[in-house]
Formats: C-alpha cells, structure tokens, sequence
C-alpha cells in the first residue's frame, strides 16, 4: 500500500479537509485509510492503493470503466463513496487473476481479441464476472443487453460477446457436469503472445525526405 | 464536490435525528444520482447520512396478501425477487428497462423515487432553472425538449420524472411508507410526486426530514396481462421519450379492469383513471384503446422540438395494451386487422 504523502508547506494551509478512518477489504486483504469524506471508491482504489486496473472514464455511471465487484455484485466504483462500503468485500480487476494464473474471463478476452486500446477492458471483465455471477444471461441477446453498462469506444462489442460466450458456455456445460477441456495450448500461446508485445521494439519511423 | 461529513446510521430514529441536527444534511442509499448531483454541484449537501446499516432491504409478503419492499432493497434484488417475478412482473420489466446492470445493484428502491429529473439545463449550472434556483426562469421551455413533458407542465418548469421503476409502481397503485420527525405515515403513490406548478423545486410530497423506509403493493399484481414498454433513442440504457405501464383484467375478450400510468412525459408518473375508465366494461380492441389514448393525452402540450412525443405517446399506449391483451389469449385475428394506430 502507498503513502499518500502531503507536501511540506511552509504554513499551515487555510483549511485542512476533514478526513475519516476507513476499513477496507479488497481483493481479500484489509486497508485502513484515512481520507476525506468525497473520496469515491474510485479514487481511493486509485488514488491511494495504487490500484489502477480500475479506470477512470466519464466519472458519473455511464461508461462502466470502472467496474468493480461489490460482494460478488458488479458496481460503478466511481458513484459510490469510499466511505460507504465498510465493512464490504471488493475486488478489483487485480483480484481477479494474475500473469501467470488468468481467469478464464481474462483468457477469452485474449483469445478473441476482445479489445482494442484496452482501457475499458478491466471494466468489461469485470462486468462479465458480474454477469456470470449473477446467472440471468444464456443468450447472445441476453448478454448484450446485460453488458450494455460498457462502453468500448473501439468498438470491439462483437469480440467481447464472442469472449463473454464462450466462458458462459463454459461454465454451462461444467455445470451440466460435461468435460470442458482446457484450452492450454490457446493460454500458453496467449502469454507468450503478450509476453512478445510487451518486449517489442517499435523501430523508429523514418522522417520524411 | 463541496466538503461534507459522512455518518453510516444504524437505526431509522437515529438517521431522522441526525438530519434534523445538520442543516443542508442528505440521506445517501446507493448513491448513483445524488453523488452524480454532486459531482456536477448542483447538489451541495453539508451532511450525509449512510442508510446501508438500517436493514431496510428485506423484501416479505404481507398480511393482507400484498408484497413490501424495503427502502433500502437495491432495483436488481427487487425485479429478480422471485415474488417480484412471479406476482408483479410488470415491475420485474420496467426495473429492468431501466439503468444499466452495475446501476441497478447500487440504486436502492427508494433512491429510485428521489432520483431528480434529467434536464440538460438542471444538470447546467450555467443556465437558468427554476428546478435548481427558484425565480431563475426555465431554460428548457424554448430550449431543446427532446426529454421533456408535454403533459402537466407549468410556465415555471417542464422537466420529466426520469424513472421506470416508477411508472410500474403508479400503476400497480403502490404506498410509500415513510418515517420522519413527526413519526410513521404512509402517502399513496399517485400522492407522492408533485406537478410542478410554481413550486418545481418540490419533487415530492415528502416533508422535511422524512424517509422513505418500505413500498407497499397491494395483491392484485396484474401478472397475466401486462406490457412495459419503453421508447427511446437507443435499445438499452437510455431515459425514456415515453414509456407505457399497462396492465389489464381480462373477462374473454371484455376489460374488467385496467391500468394506464406513462413515464417521460411530465413531472410526475403520469396515471390516468379518466382512460381507464374509458376501458374499463369494453371489449380489448384497437378501437377501444384508441380511444383511451386520445383521453391521456387530451390536454397535451408539446414544446416545439418535442412535439411528437403527443403522437409516440398515443401509439405506445395502443401498441402497450394490444401487448398486454394478446399474452395470455388467442384473440379473434380480425380484432386488430388494419389497425395501425
């Protein structure tokens, strides 16, 4: 967890915010923060734990960039206060797998090139762990419509349901008791792949004679 | 947004009387549009009061064969209620029609009442609004009217109600049970919005202090023959130009009884018992429901650039009712034959 450190002033500023101790559980470890009363959960995820998979986009509901999980349950962090969610269980993107432990809904939006830019992504998935916890959507039409709190201002809708899809087929056929395999050839392909992208270098562009 | 305190009540009395000690204090329940209001400044509470600790979010059957909803039960928990499903699923649809799944976990039952209108020049501090700043003038009327009323407006304001949820609860004739500095009451629904008139900075009825703690519904659920259906700019997570709660009460093809409430179309979910009379001894036919929809919108006033919710709104409640007659009956196929409303 980071400090948030205030600058040494050489007086006292005019007013200091008044700020309040919060307890919070993320990604099942427990934060004690002590922050001003208008901090979203947002903010603090961001801002003071340096949890940043969590993205900022329009600030006010309506982009889903946000999204987290609230007691299993999909939430946009930005519209709710920090101080408000004592006492719940958060879980960020980060909580959802790692590099080297993806969570089926990570792998699918890989295997499908289910983004573009990528900044909505954390939200997407999110939103998809969301959905599938909440168990309403078996349809394609189904899953649009319960995904329509997310925004891809790249448009890759067609590849995130196709992503979504595949690991509600998934989870149905497990739970109709059927053997889903793997796709480990698929994962392991996956990681070199964004081990590959992340170490590429981008040869320079010749200036124009 | 402006500096304020925050306190998480545990008890309803304790939430009342904290309000009471604060001056400028709110109640927050899931947040989504008054941390919203906040953001943009055009609410600037000093105070405010967590309700999440109340235990107000059980939904139980009730005595008298009815269904109550607690304040604090979020719109998600409510349409997927099994009760809700089964007995009121006309409820079940407009909550859903509404907001975005993330937005429904958050928002609570009662938030859903207080949410405030989506006017453009509300939300713009930079233009005048009578809603925000009494005696500032309406910027809306002569303005851009697109989510605008065309029913029930005044010279001071013409903002809409944005709720779906609400609509279905008009129709389904539900009680707002609420707790304030003078104890418990209950407010009919159709009692609990207002019309703007020349007080539009009043949204409701609710007096100062008060909390809405539960929704009652009474036992006639309408859950054979009912439509929810919403119109707007786009087919998921938009407010509504004009929505249709209709339900009705089908003797073979004769309306024993009927509701008819309409959302984004005036300060107020807009119920109307002249046009239910209207239906109500007829036979569900085109004709009939033509004719219901012509009393609704009788005194129907457009804007200039919303005009034409008048005739989308007459058209949404024949296309509603032709929905709700046709879902449980195989209807003479000629009752309907060329006609198109």
């Amino acid at each position: 967890m980071s400090q948030f450190t205030q600058p040494t002033l050489e007086r006292p500023p005019m007013a200091l915010a008044p700020t309040q101790a919060v307890s919070l559980n993320i990604n099942g470890k427990a934060h004690t923060l002590q922050i001003a009363p208008w901090t979203t959960l947002l903010d603090a995820l961001r801002e003071y734990l340096d949890l940043t998979g969590t993205k900022k986009g329009c600030d006010h509901g309506q982009c889903g960039a946000c999204t987290v999980l609230v007691d299993g349950k999909r939430i946009n962090s930005c519209l709710s206060l920090a101080v408000m969610q004592e006492g719940s269980e958060i879980q960020t993107i980060e909580g959802l797998g790692s590099e080297d432990n993806l969570s089926p809904l990570q792998q699918a939006f890989i295997d499908h090139d289910a983004f573009q830019c990528g900044y909505c992504t954390p939200g997407q998935i999110c939103s998809a762990q969301g959905l599938l916890n909440e168990g309403r959507a078996t349809t394609e039409a189904e899953v649009r419509e319960l995904m329509s709190g997310n925004l891809c201002r790249c448009g890759a809708y067609s590849n995130i349901l196709s992503a979504v899809m595949e690991v509600l087929g998934n989870k149905g056929a497990e739970a109709a008791g059927s053997q889903a395999t793997p796709k480990k050839e698929s994962k392991e392909g996956a990681r070199q792949w964004a081990a590959g992208a992340a170490s590429q270098s981008v040869p320079p562009v010749e200036p124009a004679k | 947004m402006n500096s304020f305190t925050f306190t998480q009540a545990t008890a309803v009395e304790a939430a009342v009387q904290d309000k009471a000690a604060h001056e400028g204090a709110a109640y927050i329940g899931g947040g989504t549009n008054l941390i919203d209001l906040m953001k943009e400044n055009v609410a600037r509470p000093t105070h405010l009061i967590g309700l999440k600790n109340l235990g107000l979010d059980n939904i139980e059957n009730t005595p008298d064969g009815g269904l109550r909803l607690g304040a604090l039960a979020t719109n998600a928990d409510t349409a997927y209620h099994p009760e809700v499903e089964k007995r009121y699923p006309l409820l079940n649809q407009a909550i859903l029609a509404g907001a975005s799944p993330q937005l429904r976990n958050m928002a609570t039952d009662g938030g859903n009442l207080m949410q405030r209108t989506r006017c453009y020049y509300f939300y713009d501090l930079a233009t005048p609004c009578n809603k925000r700043e009494p005696g500032s003038g309406c910027s809306a009327i002569g303005g851009y009217t697109r989510v605008h009323a065309i029913l029930g407006t005044s010279e001071q304001c013409i903002a809409t109600h944005p709720s779906d949820m609400c609509v279905a609860l008009a129709a389904l004739d539900a009680t707002v049970r609420v707790s304030g500095p003078n104890g418990e009451r209950t407010i009919a629904f159709e009692d609990f919005h207002r019309l703007p008139g020349n007080t539009p900075e009043r949204d409701n009825n609710l007096e100062p202090g008060e909390l809405i703690t539960g929704l009652d519904l009474p036992a006639k659920g309408f859950e054979k023959n009912f439509s929810y259906l919403k119109l707007r700019d786009r087919t998921s997570y938009a407010f509504a130009l004009v929505s249709v709660a209709a339900t009705l009460e089908l003797d073979g093809t004769t309306i024993k009884d009927a509701r008819l409430a309409l959302g984004g179309v005036a300060h107020k979910p807009w119920r109307d018992k002249a046009a239910e009379a209207l239906l109500i001894g007829q036979p569900a036919t085109a004709d009939t429901f033509r004719r219901a929809a012509a009393k609704v919108l009788e005194g129907a006033k457009g804007q200039g650039t919303n005009n034409f919710k008048i005739e989308l709104a007459k058209r949404a409640i024949v296309r509603a009712l032709k929905q709700a007659t046709e879902m449980n009956q195989a209807l003479d196929a000629t009752a309907f034959q060329n006609s198109n409303p």
